[in-house]
């Protein structure tokens, strides 16, 4: 069966097993690098990508329910040539230490700016409750996205 | 025809410049490389340094970026003792074939280590090059400088370069030690807030992980451990398993079964169904989880005196002082879950890995597989950040072994999130008796210690420490685990930081080491620093409180050290201490300090926190640090280290344990091992108390005893109640009496 949705801006065409994990998909096939397998249950964030501007869990989200929606993922966001604020602005407050949860707070932040484009501290904890980080980048993260807030146009 | 110096360096073998050293020389030298693991062993400047093609140079080091920056700090030593620009430092990753031999990537000690070896590498070479534009533009090396690589004279620029003069072509030399170094007080690199290097690529989604390593033609496996440890299989349906769609092969050698698939949903679908279809027995001889102390305390353990000094004041204890201290299992629980490539091919065997230690790993798994070491390549590669020996070494094991039978094919295997909570090598438990005997001014002048604990090491280091890794366990013909290692001290393994930095007048540590490893033990950030620190620290709030007297006042009484009287002093002005709130109020002050290891950074830490009285829930408010460690090669790194350390510990100290049943674990994702969240995290403060005149230190591991003793006071004074077990649990709070 084939699946077809919008990636980064561009149309996709595939035929795998529907029930393949989004995230499989987009790192497999699509060798994108952004989202991360973490836990494979929806508890860690790692994986996030943003679906019809939602942040979703893409490890546990099968590949068919995306058909027809639009995908973006940390790639998608910006690139180093077109850079979105927050990723900036994580460059600026050098708010990760190993950077493997990263992906997920910048997906999640980006939905947050979208949908409240000047949060307070607390507003933004309350969005990424649901991210695990390890290192202890919390309070940069914040800033980071503090700091994207004010430069968001 | 004559020689020049650089046709030397071109033809000549490094062996040239090792014999032409005066015997004296040598042994100099040689003493000196004792002092220095770094370039123990790897003496040639060609293995830290080349200059490429292109207008970079290219640094290599032993040691591995596990997030903690270390890469940065490297390059930035590079590039102020070559006297170029960061952005031309290229950091080469670890790969066995060519990379300095650093061991393992632990401790705290890749500044101390591979940036001394850099240090003095890099000085080396930026000495030859300069000796080479002497020759070439035919004027003393003394009216000389670089800037960014060029070559100056008489402060006029010329047409020689570092790339003009060397690039592509090799050394030839020795590194000497006695080499000299630029001086501190004209650094302009070290020392700056420079921004990582790898930052970019990670917030733009590039390749920078191992994860994202896809080789042409790559499979994907994934293993089906065994329910607990010392399961047998009894029976599995393999056939209806290698039917399924995709599977290329089953592996079932002894109690060890993996998949190999062609995709990845289709590997993670017969690993379920492998996992369904496969029959157990399972041995029910783990301990108690609720009485691990006790357990601990009556296992057969190995003691060994870490410290017996005999009193040295005629002061006698008047009054004595006594108490228990325990924390339990702690895993790693990296955010990603271990993953490994390896391929076998008719050359032998590549396994790329983010585990913490390149040349150790190579030896173990060769031994494992039954190949040369020689026939064996460890890559190293970047994953989440791992705070000691996760589950990488044994992944990495794992996808050898299951690369050796499927040869030919690059081999993707990657753990489960229930995989790695379940088989990582969790930090040892820990129980810990101290006594104290007070003299008439409350003065302690004697100090009894006590510890237990499973080993904080079990790495598979090399072929010896081949019968470690978990596939060389669970195979049909397994290789024996070797005896628990002790760790000696000054470093120590359980024991590190049970000596006190306070001076008594007499004082007995010992350690028993626990025989057995029931759960599966290894080093975890800071080893046994961080149950030893929050027992010391905790021990020395109670003693003070016995007598009446301040926790600063009462732990600088006892203090001869000038650096660490200094860091105390420091974190009373800045914590306005004076203002403490009275005990039992609900908001509570705490504070915990260590020097870590005894050996380098020093760690105050005051804590400020307030307890709900209904529920025992323990909000952490702020969070004030202050640090020495020598002379800082990246403040801002310095800074993230320890904010880092302080939020891990501070997760381990109020939520983290190991959970398990007499015969399996229960701790399988982040559900049932809880870590902090973002509501939780305080607000943090770091003062850096810098002294660039002073060696440079590590700090990794520095803040989390402190931190963890810092809560557990900061608990007390809230509260009124003294919690010595970890952790730190809304149930303990309202509980203790």
């Amino acid at each position: 069966m084939g699946v077809n949705f919008t990636l980064n801006g561009k149309p996709v065409s595939l035929d795998v097993d529907p029930q393949t994990p989004l995230l499989e998909v987009l790192r497999n096939d699509l060798q994108l690098n952004g989202p991360k397998f973490g836990c494979g249950l929806a508890q860690c964030g790692a994986c996030a990508v943003l679906i019809d501007g939602n942040s979703s869990r893409s490890c546990v989200i099968p590949v068919s329910a995306v058909n027809g929606r639009e995908v973006i993922s940390l790639e998608g966001l910006g690139t180093a040539k077109n850079p979105h604020p927050l990723q900036l602005a994580f460059i600026e407050e050098q708010a990760l230490q190993c950077g493997y949860c990263t992906n997920g707070m910048i997906i999640t932040a980006a939905e947050l700016l979208a949908k409240n484009p000047h949060p307070d501290s607390a507003d933004i904890k309350r969005a990424l409750a649901g991210h695990q980080c390890r290192c202890g980048a919390h309070p940069r993260i914040v800033k980071a996205v503090e700091r994207a807030a004010g430069d968001m146009p | 025809m004559t020689t020049t110096r650089r046709e030397f360096l071109r033809n000549s073998g490094a062996l040239v410049v090792y014999f032409s050293l005066p015997a004296s020389a040598v042994l100099s030298v040689a003493s000196a490389l004792a002092q220095d693991p770094g370039l123990s062993g790897n003496a040639a400047l060609d293995t830290w340094i080349s200059i490429e093609a292109g207008g970079t140079v290219r640094i290599s080091s032993g040691k591995v970026e596990l997030g903690q920056g270390i890469r940065t700090a490297l390059a930035q030593i590079a590039a102020e003792e070559l006297d170029i620009d960061l952005s031309r430092i290229s950091m080469a990753t670890v790969d066995t074939v060519r990379s300095p031999d650093e061991s393992y990537t632990f401790s705290s000690i890749s500044i101390m280590q591979s940036g001394t070896a850099i240090r003095k590498a890099a000085a080396e070479a930026r000495r030859i090059l300069l000796e080479l534009a002497a020759e070439s533009l035919g004027s003393p090396v003394e009216s000389l400088t670089v800037q960014d690589g060029r070559i100056y004279r008489a402060a006029k620029v010329t047409q020689v370069d570092y790339w003009s003069l060397l690039a592509g072509q090799s050394f030839n030399t020795a590194v000497p030690q006695d080499i000299k170094t630029k001086p501190v007080g004209e650094y302009t690199i070290v020392g700056k807030s420079v921004k990582r290097l790898d930052i970019p690529g990670k917030v733009y989604g590039d390749a920078a992980f191992l994860q994202d390593l896809r080789l042409d033609g790559m499979v994907h496996a994934r293993v089906v451990r065994p329910p607990a440890d010392r399961a047998r299989l009894v029976a599995a349906d393999i056939a209806s398993i290698e039917a399924m769609d995709g599977v290329l092969k089953v592996i079932c050698d002894g109690s060890f079964m993996a998949i190999i698939a062609k995709r990845e949903f289709q590997a993670v679908k017969a690993a379920e169904q492998l996992r369904a279809k496969s029959r157990w027995l399972l041995p029910e001889d783990l301990p108690d989880e609720a009485g691990l102390p006790a357990w601990l305390r009556s296992e057969k353990a190995k003691t060994y005196p870490i410290v017996h000094k005999e009193a040295s004041t005629t002061r006698q204890a008047v009054t004595s002082l006594s108490a228990s201290y325990s924390k339990p299992y702690i895993a790693h629980a990296a955010i990603s879950p271990s993953a490994a490539v390896a391929l076998k091919s008719d050359d032998g065997l590549t396994v790329w890995t983010h585990a913490q230690g390149m040349y150790p790993l190579r030896g173990a798994i060769a031994r494992v597989v039954g190949l040369a070491e020689s026939q064996v390549r460890c890559i190293h590669m970047e994953a989440a950040g791992c705070f000691g020996h996760n589950g990488g070494d044994d992944a990495a094991c794992d996808a050898a072994a299951i690369a050796m039978q499927f040869p030919g094919r690059p081999v993707r295997l990657q753990w489960s999130r229930a995989d790695e909570f379940q088989w990582e090598p969790y930090g040892s438990a820990m129980s810990i008796e101290v006594k104290a005997g007070l003299d008439q001014k409350g003065h302690i002048v004697e100090w009894d210690y006590d510890l237990w604990s499973c080993t904080h090491s079990s790495r598979p280091r090399g072929a010896p420490g081949a019968g470690n890794l978990l596939y060389a366990q669970h195979r049909k013909n397994p290789i024996e685990q070797p005896p628990p290692a002790s760790i000696p001290q000054p470093a120590g393994g359980a024991d590190r930081n049970a000596v006190p930095l306070y001076v008594f007048s007499r004082t007995r540590v010992d350690k028993h080491l626990v025989q057995r490893m029931p759960l599966k033990v290894s080093a975890l950030r800071g080893l046994g620093a961080y149950g030893n620190v929050f027992a010391i620290e905790s021990f020395m709030d109670e003693a003070a409180l016995s007598v009446n007297a301040d926790p600063f006042a009462y732990r600088l009484a006892h203090l001869k050290d000038v650096r660490a009287i200094d860091v105390l002093n420091k974190l009373r002005e800045l914590s306005n201490w004076s203002d403490r709130p009275k005990t039992g109020s609900g908001d509570g002050w705490g504070v915990g300090f260590a020097r870590f290891k005894n050996l380098t950074a020093w760690v105050g830490i005051v804590m400020k926190l307030r307890v709900d009285p209904e529920t025992g829930k323990v909000r952490l408010d702020k969070v004030i640090a202050v640090v020495d460690s020598g002379l800082i090669v990246n403040p801002d790194g310095t800074r993230a280290q320890l904010e880092g350390g302080i939020i891990q510990s501070a997760s381990w100290t109020l939520k983290e344990q190991v959970r398990f049943t007499n015969s399996a674990i229960q701790s399988g994702d982040w559900i049932s091992y809880p870590i902090l969240g973002f509501a939780e995290v305080p607000d943090i403060q770091i003062e850096i108390i810098d002294r660039p005149d002073q060696p440079p230190l590590g700090l990794g591991e520095a803040a989390q005893g402190p931190t963890a003793a810092a809560i557990a006071n900061a608990v007390f004074h809230a509260t009124g109640r003294r919690i010595r077990d970890l952790p730190l649990t809304p149930e303990r709070v309202t509980m203790t009496g």
